[in-house]
């Protein structure tokens, strides 16, 4: 039995989109997380879990460079996407935000009609095509078609709460990127729209690779292929200052059946967090 | 007698109803002149409003009857405030989005702010002095003296301060989230304010521009140093570079004049140009509903 999951695991080699090696980000002197190494596999969905202020949110904004915005962020080390180092010299951030798209824990949808919302990303990236059918098709993906289809000249703010987060999802998806970063994108949704913007996503892997915070580990369980599991140490400095650090990076159901670290073990069975 | 009940004649009572009479008197009292002299523009000004006004020009004093019309003071008016708008309005709104969205807060970014805030406080005549030792005395625009066009320089120096601010406040009301969508789904920074930022802080903006379009409609100072006045239509572009009249110049120098109907033009010009800045806020409020 132990032999087959063994060779199920090696059979099971996804071709790797993301590396994170040796990353860590500061903000300003305080070090929010230190040394991450991973590996995002291409076309699944990885989960990252842990308790709240460990650095999931600042790793995520670092994969699409959303971090620049912030005053005195910096990081070290390398983020390798496609072969190309994000933070080398040349790499123009917007271009990368175009490849590396961010669905955001509360809904933001532009205040303009839902056709515009999702035109609006299209054509900046100087998308020519026919724009009703990517609206079309973007809304569908994001399983809200049937709630917007008559209503597309509305006011994107006049959907609910689920509904804009799905057209938010929506949005991402009309830029046509590789990857789709989500910072806990169900957080501030009732249960109904959290499952189906579970069911987005379930769909959303045949073409994309998914990134998703989250600290429901219930969801982690439910959506995603691989989970790395976060924790803050207090520092030794004396400072009272928590820094983050990745304790585990494996397939989902190892992190939740057998996990190798005691942290992992005891977070997942909810003994903290 | 029960302890609850209400007496009216106990000092509280009467206190407290003595001070609302008196409270209520003082509210009177402050929007009094505004009633007396909407009350004096009206009944002196109106009885001469007639349609042949607009379409005639004001005679020079002399002792004939007739001070004639208005027709190119209002058409003057309209052009230096017009013209005021156009030099404001881009840089008022430029600098408010640079304060607000490319600053990075600094010494620099104080600075102006505060400079913003003096320009906003600084009297309209200082303003029509500068425009006149910087551009009416020395002829820098073709030559010119007196001008359309120094007018409306003197008048935007007064709105630039309320565009930049109103912008900037209004950009600041924008949520972050807004920005973060804009920009994780691949806009440039200028995108982002042109199609994102920028729309969504419209109501104040324009709000902004019109108060700042109705202060400088009603300013007379700064124009009796820059555009001056004049009897005749402004006729053609080259007319810009020439003097032109305009309704708070008349009215100063009629007002000022010892002849009965040039006093009474200059209460017909004085009632059409509160009709005026009254439309024009009156137009803030359609447009910010029109915004919704
Ligand atoms: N914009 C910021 N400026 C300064 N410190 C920040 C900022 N964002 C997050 N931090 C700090 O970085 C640490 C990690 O935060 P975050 O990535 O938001 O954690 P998580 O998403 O896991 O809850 C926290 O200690 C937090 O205080
Ligand atoms: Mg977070």
């Amino acid at each position: 039995m132990s032999q087959k999951v063994q060779m199920q695991n090696n059979k099971y080699k996804p071709e790797s989109m993301i590396s994170l090696e040796d990353v860590t980000i500061r903000y300003g002197k305080y070090e929010a997380v230190r040394n991450i190494y991973f590996d995002i596999p291409k076309d699944r969905v990885t989960a990252l879990i842990g308790p709240s202020g460990c650095g999931k949110s600042t790793v995520l904004r670092a994969i699409n460079r959303m971090n620049d915005l912030i005053n005195g962020c910096s990081i070290t080390g390398r983020i390798v996407f496609n072969g190309v180092d994000l933070y080398a010299k040349e790499v123009d951030p917007v271009e990368v935000r175009r490849k590396i798209g961010m669905v955001f824990q509360q809904p933001n949808p532009f205040p303009k009609s839902i056709y515009e919302n999702i035109a609006f990303g299209a054509r900046i990236n100087g998308f020519t095509g026919d724009m009703d059918e990517l609206v079309e098709s973007s809304l569908r993906s994001a399983a809200v078609w049937d709630e917007c289809k008559d209503k597309l000249k509305e006011s994107g703010c006049s959907l609910s709460g689920g509904q804009q987060q799905r057209l938010c999802i929506a949005r991402t998806i009309a830029i046509e990127p590789e990857v789709i970063l989500m910072d806990e994108p169900c957080s501030a949704l009732d249960p109904i729209s959290t499952l189906k913007i579970e069911e987005t996503i379930h769909e959303l892997k045949k073409h994309f690779t998914i990134v998703i915070v989250t600290h429901n580990m219930q969801q982690a369980l439910r959506v995603s292929d691989m989970t790395a599991f976060f924790n803050a140490e207090q520092l030794d400095n004396g400072s009272g200052g928590k820094v983050g650090y990745l304790v585990e990076f494996n397939k989902t159901d190892m992190i939740f059946n057998s996990p190798t670290e005691k942290a992992t073990k005891d977070y997942v069975s909810g003994k903290f967090g | 007698m029960n302890q609850l009940y209400y007496r009216p004649l106990s000092a509280r009572s009467i206190a407290n109803k003595s001070l609302t009479l008196f409270a209520l008197i003082l509210t009177i009292a402050s929007t009094l002149p505004l009633a007396f002299i909407l009350a004096y523009v009206i009944i002196k000004g109106g009885n001469n409003l007639n349609f042949s006004i607009f379409t005639t020009l004001p005679e020079p004093p002399g002792d004939d009857l007739s001070a004639g019309g208005i027709g190119n003071a209002v058409l003057g008016t309209f052009i230096v405030t017009g013209i005021a708008a156009l030099i404001a309005i881009p840089i008022g709104i430029g600098g408010g989005v640079y304060l607000a969205e490319y600053s990075k807060r600094g010494p620099f970014c104080k600075f102006i702010r505060f400079g913003t805030n003096v320009l906003s406080c600084v009297p309209s005549i200082i303003a029509g002095v500068f425009v006149y030792g910087a551009i009416v005395s020395t002829r820098v625009i073709s030559g010119s003296t007196f001008s359309a066009i120094a007018g409306g320089i003197s008048l935007s120096i007064l709105m630039i301060p309320s565009v930049i601010k109103t912008t900037d406040e209004g950009l600041k009301l924008v949520s972050d989230d807004l920005r973060k969508g804009a920009l994780g789904v691949g806009a440039s920074k200028f995108a982002t304010i042109v199609q994102i930022t920028l729309p969504s802080a419209l109501k104040p903006i324009a709000t902004g521009i019109i108060l700042g379009i109705s202060r400088a409609a009603g300013e007379t100072a700064p124009l009796i140093f820059t555009a001056l006045f004049s009897f005749y239509w402004s006729q053609g572009s080259q007319s810009l570079l020439e003097p032109i009249a305009s309704l708070s110049v008349l009215i100063y120098n009629f007002a000022l004049e010892p002849y009965e109907a040039q006093n009474e033009l200059a209460l017909t010009a004085a009632l059409i140009l509160i009709a005026i800045i009254l439309g024009i806020n009156i137009m803030t409020k359609i447009i910010n509903r029109l915004i919704n």
